[in-house]
C-alpha cells in the first residue's frame, strides 16, 4: 500500500495486510499523535489495511499557543 | 470495531473514554463535550455576540463550526502574520470556511496595518518567533473584540494545548501563570471576556471532527513553530497518554478542580498593577505596552495608531 506521511511530506510503500496499530508501531508513531485516513474517512485502530489501499497518516499536533 | 452507542461500524476509537464511535455519534460526542464545557464554566449564553479567533487550523475552525451549529451569533477574526505561504494558505482556509457558512470573517493584516511580519519583526525585536506571534495575536484579539462590541472572545485551545501549558508552568513553577490558567477569563477594563470551549477535547478529536465534518483546514505546521517547547511538551504528554489513557485529562481537569484556585491570589495582585499604555491605551503594567514596544522595535518607528477601530 501507499502510505503518505507529513512533516516532512513523503510517500512510502508498505506491504499489507497489516493492522493500523502494527503500521503505526512499524513507523514508530504514537497513535495519540496521528489519525489514519483512507478514502477520505477515518480508520480505527483495529482495522486491517490492504495492499491496494492509499493511506494518509495525518499528524494532529499543532504548536501555536496565543 | 463497533460504535459503542449504535453498534454500527466505528470510525474512531477513544481509549480515554473506553469508547468507539461512528461518525454520527462522534460528532454528537464532540458537540456534547463542548456544551458541557460552556455550561460547566459558564462561558457564554446563546444571545451573546461572539468573536472566534480563527487561524485556518483544525481547532479554531472546529469551534467556530460547533458554535454556529449550536445557534451562536459567531463572527470570525483572522490575523495575517506575514509568515510567507503559510499565512497565505491559512487565510484561504479561513475565508473558504466563512464563505461556506455565509458568516462574517474580520481580517487584520499586521504587515499592512502595522508594518512588520513575524519572521523579521521577531528578529528585530530579539524575541522568539512564537513569543512575538503570541503577543501580537493576543493584543489584536483583545482590541478587535473590544472595538467590535463583542461579548466574548473564543479561542480554539483544546485539552492538549492546556495540558502542555500546564506542564510547562508546573515544570518551571510559574505560579502567576498557573493562577491565570482557566478556561474563562472574565472581562475587565480593556480586556474582553475570553473563553476556551474545547478544553474537554483533545486535538486528535478535533482533527477527527474536521475530517468527518468535511472541514478543510491547514494541516501543515507553522514553519516558525517547528521544534518549539510547546510541541515538545505535547509529545512528552502523549508518550504518557499512550500507556495511560486519560492521563492528560486527569492532569488538566484535575488541576482545575483541585489546585487552580490556590494560585489565583498571585495572579490577581499582578493584574491590579496594570495601568494604560501611553501609546495605544491598552492595559499595561508599564508606560508603553509590550505590543507597542514590539512594533517599535520591529519597524523602528513609534506606534501612531491608537486603539484602532475594526469594522465588524
Amino acid at each position: 500500500m501507499l502510505v503518505r506521511l507529513r512533516h516532512p511530506n513523503r510517500e512510502i510503500e508498505v506491504s499489507g495486510p497489516i493492522s493500523v496499530i502494527k503500521l503505526l508501531n512499524r513507523l514508530d508513531l504514537n497513535r495519540e499523535s496521528v489519525l489514519l485516513v483512507r478514502n477520505g474517512t477515518l480508520v480505527p485502530g483495529d482495522s486491517m489495511l490492504d495492499d491496494d489501499d492509499v493511506i494518509e497518516v495525518r499528524p494532529v499536533i499543532s504548536g501555536g499557543y496565543a | 470495531m463497533k460504535c459503542t452507542v449504535c453498534r454500527e461500524p466505528a470510525v474512531i476509537d477513544m481509549r480515554r473514554h473506553n469508547s468507539n464511535f461512528c461518525a454520527t455519534h462522534f460528532t454528537k460526542f464532540v458537540r456534547d463535550q463542548t456544551v458541557k464545557a460552556i455550561d460547566e464554566f459558564e462561558m457564554m449564553t446563546p444571545g451573546d455576540k461572539v468573536l472566534v479567533a480563527v487561524s485556518g487550523g483544525k481547532d479554531s475552525l472546529a469551534v467556530w463550526d460547533i458554535l454556529l451549529d449550536l445557534g451562536y451569533d459567531a463572527s470570525g477574526l483572522y490575523i495575517g502574520l506575514g509568515i510567507g505561504d503559510y499565512s497565505d494558505n491559512s487565510k484561504n482556509y479561513a475565508r473558504d470556511y466563512a464563505n461556506s457558512r455565509g458568516v462574517e470573517l474580520i481580517e487584520i493584516d499586521i504587515v499592512e496595518e502595522y508594518g512588520y511580519d513575524i519572521p523579521d519583526g521577531s528578529r528585530a525585536a530579539r524575541r522568539a518567533p512564537c513569543s512575538a506571534c503570541g503577543l501580537s495575536k493576543r493584543h489584536l484579539f483583545d482590541q478587535a473584540a473590544i472595538d467590535g462590541g463583542f461579548d466574548v472572545l473564543v479561542t480554539g485551545h483544546n485539552l492538549d494545548d492546556e495540558a502542555a501549558v500546564l506542564f510547562g508552568n508546573v515544570l518551571h513553577w510559574q505560579t502567576e501563570y498557573l493562577g491565570r490558567q482557566h478556561p474563562v477569563l472574565p472581562a475587565r477594563q480593556g480586556f474582553p471576556r475570553k473563553v476556551k470551549p474545547l478544553v474537554r477535547l483533545g486535538e486528535r478529536e478535533m482533527a477527527a471532527y474536521c475530517i468527518l465534518s468535511g472541514i478543510d483546514y491547514i494541516v501543515d505546521e507553522c514553519p516558525m513553530a517547528v521544534g518549539n517547547k510547546h510541541i515538545g511538551y505535547k509529545n512528552a504528554l502523549n508518550e504518557i497518554e499512550k500507556n495511560s489513557p486519560g492521563a492528560k485529562a486527569d492532569f488538566y481537569l484535575g488541576f482545575l478542580r483541585k489546585a487552580a484556585e490556590k494560585f489565583t491570589g498571585e495572579s490577581a495582585e499582578a493584574r491590579e498593577a496594570l495601568g494604560e499604555c501611553s501609546q495605544c491605551g491598552a492595559p499595561s503594567p508599564s508606560e508603553v505596552c509590550a505590543f507597542c514596544r514590539l512594533v517599535e522595535k520591529a519597524t523602528r518607528q513609534p506606534v501612531e495608531i491608537s486603539r484602532k477601530k475594526v469594522a465588524p
